[in-house]
């Protein structure tokens, strides 16, 4: 899917009506089948700007395109099965604890499933071989059946990765894939991850904290700050300068290829409490 | 990453074990139906229709004289005054059951377990409020008709046995949940177990068992028109009246009322759970 | 009582009036007059009941309950009851579940965005349903499905449908956003939005809800006989009207029992549930 941004300006979904805006006039340019990696310290805009590609969210100010077309000019029908072909995967991975893995992958498929294949699926999953080939390129195949609570938070993160892969989507769009991660693991995902994308010619932007990664594995790399662009280039072509202008006072972020990895178990569901008849 | 992919498994492996619950439900769907005569289309049968209709048609207009409308009020109000007096009585019999119940004014306890005594009393007081809780509140009033007579006294009887027992028992319920350290604390260093009780135990609590008292004020509000069904005064007796007659016009201002009532006491308790709470 | 926040400096006696700590006074003022007025305009017969002729009558009374009549075929008939009664409790508890949650899909706001103007009237119409007693449902029911335990499932059904569809309304509005969030994004509709996201969340807590109302079903069911909807609270009217006092006391065992089977089941099920 071919992106077009042409002054965007948009708010942060849970800002106040007078704050400033998250994203300031952007203009940016992907071409269908590109694999982007957005960088930029927090705050600078970065799952702001996914959400008004994902047409999760209406800009402010400006245009957006999606292979052509203004998606927010469209009629409520024909957006929705625009919405069909493209995935936002957020940083929290979207899955109902007590559900299966198998059916939490499948439900990315939801778009291209009528009413009743959704349905028989939800006692019976219609592609049991898909998802097991999608969660065996993050190395998850044994935990198929299992129950979402019962993974750790890297688990979760990657089946939520999983879900793109049997999506109809062509266009991806990934908040912060490697957060839970540690290094082996994050390396393969993301390996696994852009080698789909380019494999099925999908159009991929993450957005990544960790700047080493993003210049290894992503042909090109957007530095985001407040807002505004701070650099559109190949990865071959961003420099230590380009960086630390980037991440200035917000060094230790830089350096977050050693953050703590997030990888804690789920949390156990607080059953029930009622206390009247 | 693994090279050869490891063979999908074809089959779901709690697809069995849902079919087997699924069956037995229905299996068991079966019998109940037929035990409790489950036939919702004799409401259709051509009889039951026109009897059907002609109540209904007696609906309206509603009664509306102004001597009948004074008589429903001052029969809201008794009901109203039946189900105040029976949950100060409840109270009256709850609040020492309740304190006799907990654990954690025990001072044997304090140093290991329990002696043998205090603990089988307080196993004795559970069971007397489970019991109490037990038997509907109509079968006390059938009971306590028999023995007073007609009239409210039956009525405020039952309401005060079977919601003492309620009440005690999730008052005894809301007191053990808290945090005892404060109590323990206080009986270890040589309170009393009413200064304990006082001091440490209500303090803590009140909010929430002055909340769960007056839900179920409103409640004892809809039992003692139940009650009136079986002679204990108030809205309920005059309903029944009416219902015998077939008098559908005097039912439903009766029912309006009674509903206007229900919506008023529940908003009077939501005002007063949000300034106590 | 709150001891309330400081006093605030005081401008004119009606501002005194209603600061916090004078709305605790006038709170209790007001319960307390309450209280009063309710005992006092009840003509409440404590004289009769708490006198000696009263305590000896009551002791009459108690002893005619023992023994209990335990002959084979009134066991019999205790036992069909028993099951009746069961029956209709569960039937109309599932019942209500069913439509509970049909009418709680109306009934909440699912996420910001949505307009969900079916919520105030379904709202209405849920606390319509709660604020009818089972036993006057019964009474308008038996008029249409005349006497037996049909009236009785249904009225169950009528009354219990409010009290979970709210209750479902409120867990479906407090369930986290998050799984649902992201199939709207992928453009899903409502319905299989909630069917994979939401419902799944949920589930544990509706059925719990769900099963607790069962325990409140069991003793509703139990005394609908009283105005005709069978099971035991038909056996209990009859005989207790027929002054059998003997058998009386049989059928109160077995409500007893009854209820302590269910409470027993609902408890334990809801543990299971939860593991």
């Amino acid at each position: 899917m071919k992106l077009d941004l042409d002054g965007v300006a948009a708010r942060h979904p849970a800002a106040r009506a007078g704050a400033a805006p998250a994203l300031q006039s952007l203009r940016l340019q992907v071409a269908a089948g590109e694999q982007v990696a957005v960088i930029g310290p927090s705050g600078a805009g970065k799952t702001t700007l996914l959400q008004v590609m994902a047409c999760a969210m209406p800009p402010t100010a400006g245009r957006l395109q999606l292979d052509g077309t203004d998606p927010w000019a469209l009629p409520r029908p024909a957006l929705q099965q625009l919405r069909g072909r493209l995935l936002l995967a957020p940083q929290v991975p979207p899955l109902p604890p007590r559900q299966r893995v198998v059916t939490a992958v499948l439900a990315g498929r939801l778009p291209a499933l009528g009413t009743w294949a959704s349905l028989r699926s939800l006692f019976y999953p219609t592609d049991i071989p898909a998802a097991h080939a999608a969660l065996a390129k993050f190395d998850l195949a044994d935990k198929l059946f299992d129950r979402v609570d019962r993974l750790s938070g890297g688990e979760r993160q990657r089946v939520g990765l999983a879900r793109a892969l049997v999506a109809p989507a062509t266009l991806w769009l990934v908040d912060e894939p490697l957060s839970a991660l540690d290094p082996t693991r994050s390396r393969q995902a993301i390996t696994s991850l852009v080698q789909e994308a380019a494999a099925r010619r999908v159009t991929l932007v993450a957005t990544l904290h960790q700047v080493d990664v993003a210049l290894a594995q992503f042909p090109r790399v957007i530095g985001l700050r407040d807002g505004a662009l701070a650099f559109d280039l190949p990865a071959a072509q961003v420099t230590p300068a380009h960086l630390a202008r980037l991440y200035s006072q917000h060094e230790d972020e830089l350096q977050a290829s050693a953050a703590p990895v997030d990888d804690t178990p789920a949390a156990p569901v607080a059953p029930a409490v009622v206390y009247c008849r | 990453m693994s090279a050869s992919l490891p063979a999908p498994p074809q089959r779901d492996p709690a697809w069995l074990g849902r079919l087997f619950w699924i069956s037995a439900a229905l299996v068991l769907l079966w019998p109940l139906g037929v035990a409790s005569e489950f036939k919702p289309w004799t409401l259709l049968a051509p009889d039951n229709l026109k009897v059907t209709g002609q109540f209904l048609g007696t609906f309206l207009p509603p009664a509306h004289s102004a001597e009948f409308l004074l008589m429903v009020g001052r029969e809201a109000w008794r009901t109203v005054a039946i189900a105040t007096t029976g949950l100060v009585l409840a109270l009256v019999l709850a609040v020492p059951l309740a304190l006799l119940a907990v654990r954690v004014l025990s001072v044997s306890a304090l140093s290991g377990r329990m002696a043998r005594g205090p603990f089988w009393l307080r196993q004795a007081v559970r069971w007397g409020l489970v019991v109490l809780r037990s038997v509907p509140e109509l079968v006390w009033a059938l009971v306590f008709v028999r023995v007073v007579g007609l009239g409210p006294t039956a009525g405020v009887l039952a309401i005060a046995l079977t919601y003492g027992g309620m009440l005690g028992k999730v008052y005894a319920e809301i007191l053990e949940s808290g945090d005892a350290h404060a109590t323990e604390t206080l009986l270890r260093n040589g309170a009393s177990r009413s200064q304990a009780l006082f001091y440490g135990l209500l303090p803590q609590n009140a909010s929430e068992l002055t909340s769960y008292t007056v839900y179920r004020w409103e409640c004892a509000i809809r039992s003692s028109v139940v009650l009136g069904f079986v002679g204990a005064g108030g809205l309920g007796q005059q309903m029944d009246n009416s219902m015998k007659m077939f008098n559908g016009g005097e039912v439903f201002t009766m029912l309006a009322v009674f509903v206007a009532l229900v919506a008023l006491a529940d908003q009077v308790s939501a005002l007063l759970r949000r300034m106590l709470g | 009582m709150s001891s309330g926040p400081a006093l605030p400096p005081v401008a004119t006696p009606s501002q005194a009036l209603w600061n916090a700590r004078c709305r605790a006074c006038w709170l209790l003022l007001a319960m307390l007059a309450l209280v009063v007025a309710s005992f006092w305009s009840l003509d409440l017969q404590w004289g009769q009941f708490f006198s000696l002729d009263a305590a000896r009558s009551m002791g009459r009374f108690i002893a005619e309950f023992f023994p209990p009549d335990t002959s084979p075929e009134f066991l019999r008939k205790v036992a069909l009851g028993t099951w009746e009664t069961l029956a209709m409790s569960a039937l109309g508890t599932l019942l209500a579940a069913v439509a509970g949650l049909a009418l709680a899909l109306p009934a909440s706001r699912l996420h910001a965005a949505e307009r969900a103007w079916a919520r105030a009237p379904t709202r209405a119409l849920l606390n319509l349903l709660r604020a009818v007693p089972e036993l006057v449902w019964a009474g308008l029911l038996l008029i249409a499905a005349g006497l037996g335990p049909l009236a009785g499932t249904l009225a169950l059904a009528a009354h219990t449908t409010g009290v979970l569809g709210r209750l479902f309304a409120e867990t479906l509005e407090n369930a986290p956003p998050g799984p649902g969030a992201a199939l709207r994004t992928q453009g899903v509709g409502k319905g299989r939005v909630f069917l994979y996201a939401t419902l799944p969340q949920v589930l544990p807590q509706l059925l719990s809800y769900t099963l607790y109302r069962w325990e409140n079903n069991i003793r509703a069911a139990a005394v609908l006989g009283v105005v005709g909807a069978g099971g035991l609270g038909q056996l209990l009217a009859f005989h207790m009207g027929l002054f059998h006092m003997a058998k009386t006391a049989t059928v109160l065992g077995a409500m007893l029992l009854l209820v302590g089977l269910v409470d027993g089941l609902s408890y334990g099920s809801r543990r299971w549930l939860m593991r």
